[in-house]
């Protein structure tokens, strides 16, 4: 075999290797596909199943219906108990990964000496790795039964499993992507400007809360838009916290049932294929896997424009 | 013109605002330990050789974790050996191998949209696809497929994030010297890339390991009193089977379910000290 012969067949089998790194690469596109498929398709067999009573599931019935009782007769499929549920536990979880993670971020960024970042940077990864399971059981067995003594000192009747306890630990768990993203967005702030306002004569809390946290706005809300489509994503945390009570309600105290933990909950009793309660679960997927998709894609436009201004 | 006023009140509140700051830094920092020490005090009676080596049962002082654990070990076991070759594939034909062309800036759109869909969502298409579509059922395969998309994300994103960062002067010598493309990948590329796509390969594994909703939409809560024996058996996995004692009405099923936290927890800890070792040790080489 002569040169120019082996480097041909080398060149050959170097292009097969590459055809099949990209027929690899396919398979997340292939995943992709594998998820709306099914979504769409189990929530239209959700649509055509017919209900314990002889009647279909309206689409308008399941987006603004205020009842969901899949499980008991009269059979009912309104969504907006469920997504009340989350959206309320989100609520107070953004609530607390605001307070906790942007005074974090700003702290890391702004004031904290470098021993001291070295320091923090861990434990804060550390909080994001703990599995949702844990932070579960800390929800259940730590928080709640001190909130429940406090509203009892208040004199607020509350509920073993609730909201509140679920959405206080949830923002826990979003607090160190929420700081993470937002120190990275503090940091990329020019030093120019701090140096410009100081040379104003400003104190440091007037130069970090009014000229370097405006500047880093966008990316200080794209971390908030993405702990909450991670907030609303979570299962874990309010499937063991917060009840599994459908309730239409926005008070704190009650117990509700959250879009995932529905899921979990039909999960757990193994729903024979293509019955009601099978679809159900893959239709409630499909609300909250629009909901997660349209607030990633929001908190990806607004990482990409902060990054583009600097 | 500020007077002398002023001036105090307003070193008093820059003092006050930091004082704001560390005291709500703390609050997260003593909550993790609060976390830790709740645990720790509900679980560490529980915590023994017996717990280990006993499978579930509705007695909780005979209870214990070995089939969940055991069925952690193959799920994992799998979905590593899956999730590896095809996380890194793709990473490198993304970052070496892909021209700009559509598809390819679909690609990389689609990974990075993937990595937020929320793992219930993994959980009930696994169900859909693995257990019901391909007739494998609620067993071990079906999990850890289902785990191997959850966190191919994970890994192609570090692992990119690793290639990119090998200077590009490596390849350009490489080149120069008359390898070809695929050569001066293989053997010079991505031996230097490693540490990075071992630490995110590691992360993506803890990752999985404590991941419970979309294990329970393929396993089901499932009273296992056999070890699995191969790929096509039926599994249950660590967090779930804490989550079946946290959802027990009796507190010694609690402290079971702090027990089984405390294992999870020491098996991330060596898992991630597991990851700094490696790290060190390719760093010297």
């Amino acid at each position: 075999m002569n040169y120019s012969d082996y480097t041909k067949s080398r060149r050959r089998r170097e292009g097969v290797a590459v055809f099949i790194l990209k027929l690899i690469a396919s398979i997340s596109v292939l995943t992709t596909i594998a998820i709306l498929f099914f979504l769409f398709f189990e929530t239209f067999n959700f649509f055509t199943t017919e209900m314990k009573d002889g009647n279909f599931v309206k689409p308008w019935d399941f987006l603004f219906g205020t009842k969901w009782t899949p499980l008991f007769k009269p059979q009912s499929f309104g969504v907006l108990p469920l997504v009340a549920g989350t959206l309320l536990v989100t609520v107070i979880a953004v609530i607390v990964a605001i307070i906790l993670g942007l005074s974090t971020a700003v702290f890391l960024a702004e004031y904290a000496h470098e021993n001291v970042r070295r320091f923090c940077k861990p434990i804060l990864e550390v909080l994001a790795g703990i599995p949702t399971v844990v932070y579960g059981y800390f929800a259940l067995t730590f928080v709640t039964p001190i909130l429940m003594d406090l509203s009892e000192i208040i004199g607020f009747q509350m509920i073993i499993f609730n909201a509140l306890s679920a959405g206080i630990v949830m923002g826990i768990m979003i607090t160190p992507m929420v700081s993470t993203i937002s120190e990275d967005a503090l940091i990329s702030v020019p030093q120019h400007l701090r140096d410009a306002s100081y040379a104003m004569g400003a104190k440091k809390f007037q130069t970090a809360f009014r000229v370097v946290v405006p500047a880093a706005l966008s990316g200080i809300a794209a971390s908030i838009v993405l702990g909450i489509s991670r907030a609303i994503g979570e299962t874990m945390i309010v499937t063991i916290a917060a009840g599994s009570t459908p309730n239409f309600t926005l008070n704190p105290l009650e117990s509700i049932q959250a879009m995932t933990a529905f899921i979990v909950q039909i999960s757990l009793g193994e729903a024979p294929h293509g019955s009601l309660e099978y679809t159900t679960i893959f239709a409630v997927g499909l609300v909250l896997f629009i909901m997660t998709l349209t607030l990633n894609i929001i908190g990806k436009w607004l990482v990409n424009k902060y990054s583009e201004s600097y | 013109m500020l007077n002398k006023n002023q001036f105090i009140i307003r070193g008093r509140i820059d003092w006050f605002v930091q004082i704001l700051l560390i005291v709500s830094v703390c609050v997260a920092f003593l909550t993790l330990g609060a976390l830790l020490f709740d645990v720790w005090v509900d679980g560490s009676p529980w915590f023994d050789w017996q717990f280990f080596n006993s499978f579930p049962s509705r007695k909780p002082e005979i209870a214990g974790i070995k089939a969940a654990f055991y069925g952690t070990i193959w799920v994992m076991g799998i979905t590593a050996s899956l999730a590896i070759p095809i996380g890194i594939a793709t990473a490198v034909y993304l970052e070496m191998f892909a021209d700009n062309t559509r598809f390819n800036r679909f690609i990389k759109l689609n990974i990075s949209n993937l990595a937020g869909v929320p793992s219930i969502i993994y959980g009930i298409i696994g169900m859909a696809v693995f257990v019901e579509f391909f007739q494998l059922g609620r067993v071990i395969l079906a999990g850890s497929l289902t785990m191997t998309l959850l966190i191919l994300p994970i890994i192609i994103i570090s692992s990119q994030e690793a290639i990119k960062q090998v200077p590009s002067g490596y390849m350009d010598t490489a080149l120069a010297l008359g390898s070809t493309k695929w050569q001066a990948v293989v053997r010079i590329i991505l031996p230097q890339a490693i540490p990075g796509i071992v630490s995110g390969f590691i992360l993506a594994m803890s990752r999985a390991i404590g991941e419970s909703a979309p294990m329970i939409a393929i396993s089901a809560l499932v009273y296992l009193t056999f070890l699995p024996e191969g790929p096509l058996d039926r599994f249950t996995v660590m967090p779930i089977q804490i989550y079946n004692w946290i959802s027990q009405p009796q507190d010694e099923f609690r402290g079971l379910a702090a027990a089984g936290i405390i294992l999870l927890l020491i098996m991330l800890l060596s898992l991630n000290s597991f990851a700094i070792i490696l790290r060190d040790y390719f760093q010297k080489r």
